[in-house]
């Protein structure tokens, strides 16, 4: 019996749940289905065109760069048509195939396989490429056509000319709204905030902006498929949300906003995509439940400063990247206490 | 999910499996012609054989005596004569001294059994002395003597509570639920004697919610009985662990690495109770056991009352009615942690819950595939000792055992909830373990003489 070549003798556990990393890579794409559907009804062609390029550029060089490297091909586990799908969500809608392909490229070279490939990526590798392209093109990256359904906004309270492709963003009117309130020039302030979206509007979609961030519902979708697999933990973004409309509101109520000031922040730029997709990536956030606590409150803390007090209107892409940078300190340092109490500190014997 | 009652916090529901093997009453096996006894069946000392070659031996004499305080007595469960002492490989990979008895098939019992009285009253010292002598020990895997549990506290610990563990937490392994089901008054007379050894004034039978025939059964039996009751908790694997079951039970948190005496609590497996209950009752020793025999790889998996010395082969062959297929599994034990063997040539022990064999069409016939860490956390999440096996697994991988002991690896109690819930698919508990190994060996490294 002990001479069959078929018995398996291994260590224990000889059970698995199942769960893989392209199942789950395959979840949080089925999670992102809402997002790219809403992003085609609002942008049309142009949304298929750059989504379209990231996927494809992201996949080639995934395996071009493993190829070169000697590496396994792993295009296969999903994790780099997640990466060019997700930095596709946060492009504007009318940039170029070649930018479009330039981000993808950073997003998986400089983004994950300069660090070894999964796993050991230090940054979120959409933001990364969202980064890279903001700083080199920052004129490309901040060009902004509305949706085919909605009214062109600006941030102007007396325009020009109205201007049917290139828009305001929600946050930036938001901005010079502020600068209106501070002047006390509630006349023009008055004007502006007529052009500014509805909350149904904001939380539809019916917007301007990145492709995948504008519509709240379809993100909140995802989100909640991805709560309900147990692929994400609630605890970033509920801590990221609710620190992040703390701090606006604080800041709204003692400079006299409107009431809903803090409601536009949760429901324009970046933040919700943000919140569900980007901060939650397994390989950038805390391995423990408290260190992802910190982790987004820190988010929120950063993403409201940047927004506030910034120069960009939108923090949420760098907010993000800064607490990636900082979670191998959380890792290090919010360590958890074993039951029974904690012996951390007791030193090896050897 | 945060206010459940009667559990802890962490762990993972698995699919228990047991559905195969829970109805099947116990069946007695039929005897072998020959039993291999190790003299190490418990954690401790190796017995001291009493016998040599050539000796005719009874049903249930002492063949070998306590080494020492950690140790215990070792009873033949055969009446026969020994052929002999040979060294054996066990499932875990250690090598030990075991006896060869070869069966007479009469089944003379031993005169110390045949000539028993039971006392009228049991006292402590009665009790200590008769887990002692009929070498009692915890059935439920780990084997540790029991008698020593049970010995006089020494420093101010005073016992309140004794808990059954009827948990079986074990995917597959269904013989504590048969035996609450069958043997439900010697467990019930082994609590009450356990409470008396260690002057305890509360008795729990704890059993998990995927039990229904036992709930509705304690639920009867305990309905009049003051001091004992009866805790249902809820399906989560690792339930059964000792520290977590005390923190399930009664709310106490056993300290990191205390025994649960520091809390006023002593746990015994229902098997162990029952032992003791045929120890006082009859001075029967602890001589054999039901196993559950399961997986797709048996002709008739059940649940088999089987002398201890009895190989997994005899077992098998004679009892289950022989394999399914070509074996691509055999595991001795549970599948969360058992150990995977490579033969059927292993004797059954006092601490020996099951056998399971998977073919080749099983999903437990496989090693998976592993891939990178993706740090998603879930091992830590799942980690019902609130540890951080990731971090773990990288500092074993990297040989930094400073490290290793920071991340507190002498608490993992290796139950296997990081690696099954691993997307990676990383053998995270075999790093664990070796990492274990190299700690207490200095960095040297384990015995395996493979592993330089």
């Amino acid at each position: 019996m002990s001479s069959k070549p078929t018995l398996i003798v291994s260590s224990s556990p000889y059970l698995h749940c199942g769960l893989t990393i392209s199942t789950a890579m395959r979840d949080v794409i089925i999670a992102l289905i809402p997002t790219l559907l809403a992003a085609l009804y609002f942008f049309g062609l142009p949304a298929l065109t750059v989504i379209t390029t990231c996927v494809v550029t992201a996949v080639a060089t995934e395996a071009l760069c493993q190829k070169v490297m000697n590496r396994p091909i792993t295009i296969t586990d999903g994790s780099a048509v997640l990466t060019g799908l997700l930095l596709a969500f946060c492009l504007p809608p009318s940039l170029s195939i070649g930018l479009s392909a330039f981000g993808s490229f950073c997003a998986v070279f400089i983004g994950k396989q300069v660090f070894g490939g999964l796993g050991s990526n230090i940054f979120n590798p959409a933001h990364v490429g969202r980064a890279i392209l903001l700083a080199s093109f920052p004129l490309q990256m901040t060009t902004w056509t509305t949706p085919s359904t909605a009214k062109a906004l600006t941030t102007s309270a007396t325009p020009a000319a109205a201007d049917a492709v290139t828009t305001a963003t929600p946050l930036a009117v938001l901005r010079n709204l502020e600068v209106l309130w501070g002047e006390g020039n509630s006349a023009a302030a008055a004007k502006l905030a007529t052009g500014f979206p509805d909350i149904s509007h904001l939380f539809l979609g019916n917007v301007s902006g990145s492709l995948g961030e504008t519509s709240v519902l379809a993100i909140l979708l995802g989100g909640i498929y991805l709560l309900y697999k147990g692929h994400i933990d609630w605890r970033i973004p509920v801590f990221y949300l609710a620190t992040l409309t703390l701090i606006t509101g604080i800041y709204g109520w003692f400079r006299d906003y409107p009431t809903l000031f803090p409601i536009y922040h949760l429901l324009s730029g970046g933040v919700m995509i943000g919140a569900f997709f980007m901060a939650t990536d397994w390989v950038t956030s805390p391995i423990t439940r408290n260190g992802r606590i910190v982790f987004a409150i820190g988010l929120g803390v950063l993403t409201a400063l940047i927004r506030l007090r910034g120069g960009y209107v939108e923090g949420v892409c760098y907010s993000i990247l800064i607490m990636n940078m900082i979670t191998p300190l959380i890792d290090r340092y919010l360590v958890n206490i074993p039951f029974g109490g904690g012996a951390r500190n007791e030193q090896s014997s050897i | 999910m945060f206010f459940k009652k009667n559990t802890f916090h962490s762990g993972t529901t698995i699919p228990s499996h047991k559905e195969g093997t829970s109805h099947s009453p116990i069946e007695v096996a039929t005897p072998p012609a020959e039993v291999i006894i190790p003299l190490t069946m418990h954690i401790g000392a190796p017995a001291k054989l009493l016998v040599k070659a050539g000796d005719k031996v009874c049903r249930g004499q002492k063949i070998a005596e306590a080494n020492g305080f950690i140790s215990s007595n070792i009873h033949s469960s055969v009446s026969g004569m020994v052929l002999g002492t040979e060294r054996r490989f066990m499932p875990s990979g250690t090598v030990i001294e075991a006896v060869k008895i070869k069966n007479d098939f009469e089944n003379t019992l031993a005169e110390e059994i045949v000539n028993y009285q039971k006392p009228p009253v049991a006292s402590p010292e009665f009790i200590r002395t008769a887990l002692l002598e009929n070498g009692v020990v915890g059935m439920g895997g780990a084997a540790f003597p029991t008698h020593i549990k049970y010995a006089p506290p020494t420093n101010n610990i005073r016992i309140d509570t004794v808990i059954l563990n009827g948990i079986e937490c074990e995917p597959f392994i269904t013989c504590d639920e048969r035996l609450l089901i069958e043997r439900s008054e010697a467990i019930i007379f082994g609590l009450k004697l356990f409470m008396k050894a260690a002057v305890a004034n509360k008795g729990i039978i704890a059993i998990e919610d995927n039990k229904a025939e036992a709930i509705e059964l304690y639920k009867k039996l305990l309905a009049n009985e003051r001091e004992l009751e009866l805790v249902v908790c809820p399906e989560k694997y690792p339930q059964g662990s000792e520290k977590h079951l005390i923190f399930s039970t009664t709310g106490r948190t056993v300290p990191n690495r205390g025994l649960p005496s520091a809390v006023g609590v002593i746990v015994d497996n229902v098997a162990t109770a029952a032992a003791l209950a045929d120890a006082v009752t009859s001075n029967i020793p602890s001589i054999e056991r039901v196993v559950t025999v399961s997986g797709n790889g048996v002709a008739k998996p059940g649940n088999y009352l089987v002398p201890v010395g009895t190989t997994y082969k005899d077992l098998i062959e004679e009892t289950v009615g022989g394999l399914v297929g070509t074996p691509a599994r055999i595991i001795s034990g549970g599948p969360m942690m058992g150990f995977s063997v490579n033969s059927l040539e292993f004797p059954i022990t006092k601490a020996s819950g099951g056998i399971l064999i998977f073919n080749q069409d099983s999903p437990l016939a496989t090693i998976p595939e592993e891939s990178p860490c993706v740090r998603c956390g879930r091992c830590v999440d799942k980690c019902p000792m609130f540890l951080e096996p990731t971090i773990i697994y990288k500092a074993v991988k990297r040989r930094d055992w400073p490290a290793v002991a920071a991340a507190n690896i002498a608490s993992c109690v290796e139950c296997g909830s990081c690696a099954y819930n691993c997307p990676a698919k990383l053998p995270l508990v075999q790093y664990i373990r070796m990492g274990k190994q190299f700690i207490t060996t200095q960095g040297v490294g384990g015995r395996n003489p493979y592993y330089k």
